[in-house]
């Protein structure tokens, strides 16, 4: 008999083809409508931090230098109040064997997929992660599916993710390159139900967990080198995973109180699905089109619950711009001899103002990089964002805007963050979740999930149901 | 300009040879609804590499390939021997000038 391939047909088998090619039934891990175990389904593997340590070394991943950019630091001194710009250092993650931090969790999910028996792996991912994938399948001798999205419907595609296709084929992997669109979950689901592979998805649980050693690797690093924990760590976010396993990691070294703070480029205005859209943007992962509707809703994701939940782990959350992001990355190659690619230098972005808050004795660790080549340098990006009618200029990136104007700054001085109120972000995050439960009246025990769950309190969450209510209401009359 | 030249212009293919595919995976109308209307517009559309396993064939034509990880897939014979032609872009003027600039300002900074 032959399946039935239609997009509602496909998108109604969803469970089943998601419980069959992760081996979770994730029913299990369910409490209520609302809320589910977290940490039941995070440790479902039943891999400790050693485990995941000692699978990584296997395949050479992790254990990544900690670099201090002392040149940066002169420069962010320079310009600061006296006594203010703290030391900046960043954690090397390109010299991982596919050249980011996503090999950290390729390589536990990889490992987890050959421990269950499965033949293959598939990832739907336009990033750094696909490459991760594949380089681990090639380890293990597994075949690897990398579904991305890469063209607008005129087959132009974006430098950087056609870098991504070349690295991914270069390992090995049969890559789909596809056009804009939701969809590539839907073909996602296809290629699993005729593959029977595992998938291994950014959202399984040991995708997530396998970032953890990298929170804890940083912050002993910083206490053996410097013999105190780190006091700011700068995260790239998008879909929420960097954010939460570093800060788990950092808080398993026994590092309670340092400031996790997200960073993502500010593409605000140009719409992830668009087809149009899609070649206007100059950065394809760790920008605001991700990095807040994760926030706001985690399980908008490949898998029915997102163990990567940042809005637990967050402290603080800024956005900045394009124009910002390749101005530090040529500061990087031209004062710290490291050229590497836009994920990392969009906290290195962020670092530079935020250095400038913190005292001359304090540290603040970016914590990443990734490797950079043809489509990923801010030359290509700026030819192609010129191609695609971007104006590029000097000026104050103040005057930037997503998809029509790239502005490099003319002075260190001129770099910002801007700040996104996590508390706005929380109240969206309750509106989202209660809305996915209609007409259900959540109890105590519920209450106490969304305050965890969005880093708040029982009287936050209960304040702002009651007024999400009352605006309901009020509405309705 | 693109480096043109990388790319061959032979139309027909032999078995063997390294081939991409296209394929309509989703016509607009099997598309979801809650498509932006740009993206609603267009067919969902996708291309795969691998080898010839037919024996001969022409651009244009419905073929079949081997993948790299051995699977078999048929669709639309679109490039024969496809390059990959993404670059480092153009010298940009923007760029040029920031590492000299910013170590004026270190050289300024050590002498105060």
């Amino acid at each position: 008999m032959k399946i039935d391939t239609s997009y509602s047909s496909v998108m109604s088998r969803k469970n089943e083809i998601l419980k069959a090619s992760t081996g979770i039934d994730y029913q299990q891990f369910e409490i209520s409508p609302l809320a589910f175990d977290y940490e039941g389904l995070m440790n479902s593997g039943g891999y400790s931090l050693s485990d995941v340590q000692k699978i990584q070394l296997q395949t050479g991943v992790g254990n990544t230098p900690l670099v201090e950019l002392k040149n940066v630091t002169e420069l962010v001194r320079s310009i600061s109040a006296p006594g203010k710009g703290a030391r900046i250092f960043v954690k090397d993650e390109q010299t991982c064997p596919s050249g980011s931090f996503k090999d950290r969790r390729a390589s536990l999910s990889v490992y987890h997929a050959v421990r269950l028996g499965y033949k293959g792996v598939v990832a739907a991912t336009s990033g750094n992660y696909g490459a991760a994938v594949a380089s681990q399948a090639a380890k293990y001798g597994l075949k690897a599916i990398i579904l991305q999205e890469v063209y607008d419907s005129r087959k132009v595609g974006q430098p950087e993710i056609l870098e991504k296709t070349r690295a991914c084929e270069a390992y090995g992997a049969e890559v789909w390159q596809l056009t804009v669109g939701p969809e590539l979950f839907y073909a996602m689901l296809l290629v699993l139900e005729e593959t029977g592979f595992f998938s291994a998805s950014l959202y399984v649980p040991t995708g997530v967990l396998g970032i953890e050693t990298l929170g804890y690797e940083l912050a002993q690093q910083v206490k053996e080198q410097e013999g105190r924990f780190p006091d700011v760590v700068v995260v790239a976010h998008a879909g929420g995973g960097n954010v939460t396993g570093t800060a788990r990691g950092l808080q398993k070294a026994g590092s309670h109180n340092i400031v996790v703070v997200g960073a993502s480029v500010d593409l605000r205005g140009l719409h992830m699905a668009s087809d149009y859209d899609f070649n206007r943007k100059s950065f394809t992962t760790a920008h605001s089109g991700f990095g807040i509707p994760f926030l706001t809703w985690p399980d908008r994701t490949d898998v029915p619950r997102n163990p990567a939940r940042a809005l637990r782990y967050l402290t603080r959350y800024v956005l900045v711009s394009q124009g910002e992001v390749f101005y530090v990355t040529e500061l990087l190659a031209k004062l710290e001899g490291m050229e590497r690619g836009p994920a990392g230098n969009t906290s290195l972005a962020a670092a530079v103002p935020l250095a400038q808050e913190l005292d001359r004795e304090q540290i603040l660790v970016i914590q990443e990089t990734e490797y950079t080549a043809a489509g990923k340098l801010p030359s290509s990006q700026l030819t192609f964002a010129e191609e695609n009618g971007v104006e590029v200029r000097r000026g104050n990136p103040r005057e930037n805007i997503p998809g029509k104007v790239i502005v490099i700054p003319e002075q260190v001085e001129q770099m910002q963050v801007e700040e996104v109120s996590l508390a706005k972000i929380r109240e969206s995050y309750l509106k989202n979740a209660i809305e996915t439960v209609k007409g259900y009246k959540p109890t105590n025990k519920d209450i106490l999930f969304l305050a965890e769950d969005s880093r708040s309190s029982v009287e936050f969450v209960q304040k702002t149901l009651n007024s999400l209510a009352a605006a309901k209401t009020e509405a309705q009359t | 300009m693109e480096r043109t030249s990388l790319k061959q212009y032979t139309k027909s293919a032999r078995k063997g040879d390294f081939v991409q595919i296209h394929k309509v995976i989703l016509a607009p109308e099997e598309r979801p609804l809650d498509l932006p209307a740009a993206t609603k517009a267009v067919p969902y559309e996708g291309w795969i590499k691998g080898n010839l396993l037919d024996n001969k064939a022409e651009i244009g034509d419905t073929v079949r390939i081997e993948t790299f990880i051995g699977r078999e897939l048929s669709g639309t014979l679109v490039e024969i021997n496809p390059v990959y032609d993404h670059n480092f872009g153009k010298p940009r003027p923007e760029l040029l000038s920031i590492g000299k600039e910013a170590r004026i300002v270190l050289e300024k900074q050590k002498k105060a």
